[in-house]
């Protein structure tokens, strides 16, 4: 019985996920590493790669400070809307990125309510506040079951031996949440480079102007004709998606 | 000396705390005694600048502190959960209250030691709290709170979390140790026992108020209110008056102004012995006593017998 459960999880992972991946790594990789490593060089994929990791560079720093405070407000706080906050943030799961980008424009686009007044779409900005948007729950949702389970012992505790509000945060709180801070972290960065469906929309989608490593997959399969291509950048995603897994997962088991 | 001042806090619509005033005399060890839900983790709170008060005063060595903030009350904390930090060892929770002060290493390495032999941890300073017992967790806390030369130490159910054998132990050491540390002590319980054997002052507290303050054989012998003789000891009723059990005197033949029972069960406790009656009206009643009396009477269920109190503590029902 345990074992027909195990082949069947097995196939049905295989199928769906295992063979798929293999095929296009199978294919990267077909004609050399020297075929892959042009592909992944060109200046338009150089381009792409540095845009992706400039995004992720900006969003998460700033989803770990709003991370935590919103975290820190919901756990501890006691206040009018916090159930409303509550379903705010959990709203990005649950909007299509597609719609994220359509808001976005018109909220900051030309004809939007801002009336363009800033450079937001199809440059970095636009990307980085799509990008925000639908990684915006990860950090919070790591962070405020943390918060909640330490309780506020140990920072009272902490107050009546002399520490500041300030002090308390960075020797005892942090520390406390640092584990689920940094598995947030890793969910945001997974997120982040994957993000395809708002960036379509916002990106303006030029090669080495606002081409993420996506958008480049995207480009070369279906307008560049360029299979092989979008193999190798599809294979360069992967890779750094399975850093930030090896990271995940490493940390998953310091946790438990 | 602590001095509570007509404090008053509500959450919501429950009213914790309902003109509160209480007087804590230096160097005491003084306990806050009480159910749960009476009142007195919220005093103790509202004392160490956790909770504010809606109104009322809080005066720690004649300085108003009402509006103190708890890094500046000067106060030892303690709470039932340890509170312990857990990513530091013994030896940084202990000196954690130096450290925000600035206090220079080689000093703060000094006074850890110190304080670690006082309460029995010398070895384990390299440990992490998740490596301690739960008694030794307590006695880290009680060295972290006395680190920073506190005014006074309020201990919020400090033993509540331990097993009965550790906390008589512990409770053993908290006497000791204030007899040598000689702070002003307030101490959270709910357990008449505990508060009996170890404040030299207690404040009985029932329904966001306080009931008696005095010292435990005051409280015992001369209760002020059915609450306090119910929560201190075991309450028998006879004849519309409160009596503690021991002060029942029972006779195997008739006397003036006694009152007739039967036995119906009795139950050999070790030194005490608890006869369980019934008066002639139905009325059920319970005394105790020692070895020796009840050797005498040799009781069993189903003799008749007469009652009467026998001196001592006795209120009207």
């Amino acid at each position: 019985m345990r074992i027909a459960l195990r082949t069947a999880a097995l196939a049905y992972l295989g199928a769906l996920v295992l063979v798929p991946l293999g095929m296009i790594l199978y294919r990267t990789f077909e004609n050399g590493f020297v075929a892959f490593y042009e592909q992944v060089t060109t200046p338009a994929a150089l381009a792409a790669v540095s845009l992706s990791l400039t995004i992720v560079a900006i969003v998460v720093p700033l989803n770990v400070i709003f991370g935590v405070v919103t975290a820190l407000a919901l756990a501890r706080g006691n206040f009018p809307g916090r159930g409303i906050l509550q379903a705010v943030v959990d709203l990005p799961f649950a909007v299509s990125p597609v719609i994220v980008g359509v808001a976005l424009i018109l909220f900051w686009g030309n004809d939007g309510w801002l009336g363009g007044a800033l450079p937001v779409i199809f440059s970095l900005p636009g990307m980085v506040l799509a990008t925000i948007f639908v990684t915006l729950p990860f950090v919070v949702r790591e962070v405020e079951p943390v918060l909640a389970e330490v309780g506020t012992d140990a920072e009272e505790a902490a107050a009546t031996l002399g520490a500041s509000k300030w002090q308390t945060f960075w020797r005892i709180t942090l520390p406390a949440i640092k584990v689920g801070l940094a598995y947030g972290v890793v969910l945001t960065v997974a997120r982040s480079l994957g993000e395809f469906g708002a960036l379509t929309v916002v990106a303006g989608g030029v090669a080495g102007e606002s081409q993420t490593l996506t958008l480049l997959v995207h480009a070369r399969y279906i307008d560049d004709h360029n299979v092989f291509g979008a193999y190798a950048a599809s294979t360069l995603l992967m890779g750094l998606a399975l850093l930030t897994l090896v990271l995940m997962t490493t940390l998953q088991r310091k946790r438990a | 000396m602590i001095t509570v001042t007509h404090v008053t806090k509500r959450f919501g619509d429950f009213v914790a705390l309902d003109d509160v005033s209480l007087e804590v005399p230096d160097g005491s060890l003084t306990a806050l005694l009480g159910p749960s839900g009476s009142g007195k983790s919220t005093l103790l709170r509202i004392i160490g600048g956790l909770e504010t008060a809606d109104a009322g005063t809080v005066t720690i060595h004649g300085e108003d502190v009402t509006n103190v903030t708890p890094q500046k009350r000067g106060i030892g904390f303690v709470f039932q959960h340890y509170a312990a930090f857990k990513h530091m060892s013994v030896r940084d929770n202990v000196g954690f209250g130096l450290k925000i002060r600035k206090v220079p290493k080689a000093q703060i390495a000094a006074r850890v030691d110190e304080l670690l032999s006082i309460v029995g941890l010398a070895g384990l300073a390299d440990r992490y709290p998740n490596q301690l017992s739960g008694g030794q967790r307590q006695r880290m806390a009680l060295a972290r709170a006395l680190a920073v030369e506190p005014k006074v130490l309020l201990l919020d159910e400090p033993f509540g979390a331990l097993d009965a054998k550790v906390r008589a132990e512990l409770r053993e050491w908290l006497r000791r140790l204030h007899e040598e540390v000689h702070v002003t002590t307030l101490l959270v319980t709910h357990d008449q026992e505990e508060a009996m054997s170890i404040a030299d002052n207690i404040a009985v507290m029932d329904n966001a108020r306080i009931m008696q303050v005095g010292n435990p054989r005051e409280l015992y012998d001369r209760p002020a209110n059915p609450f306090v003789m119910g929560f201190l000891g075991p309450v028998a009723q006879l004849d519309g008056t409160l009596v503690r059990p021991h002060d029942i005197a029972i006779r195997a033949e008739p006397e003036e102004g006694g009152r007739e029972a039967q036995v119906r069960r009795v139950s050999h406790l070790g030194f005490e012995v608890r006869v369980e009656l019934v008066l002639a009206e139905g009325e059920p009643v319970f005394a105790q006593l020692t070895r020796t009396e009840a050797e005498e009477l040799d009781l069993s269920p189903g003799d008749i017998v007469w009652l009467r109190t026998a001196g001592g503590t006795a209120l009207a029902a």
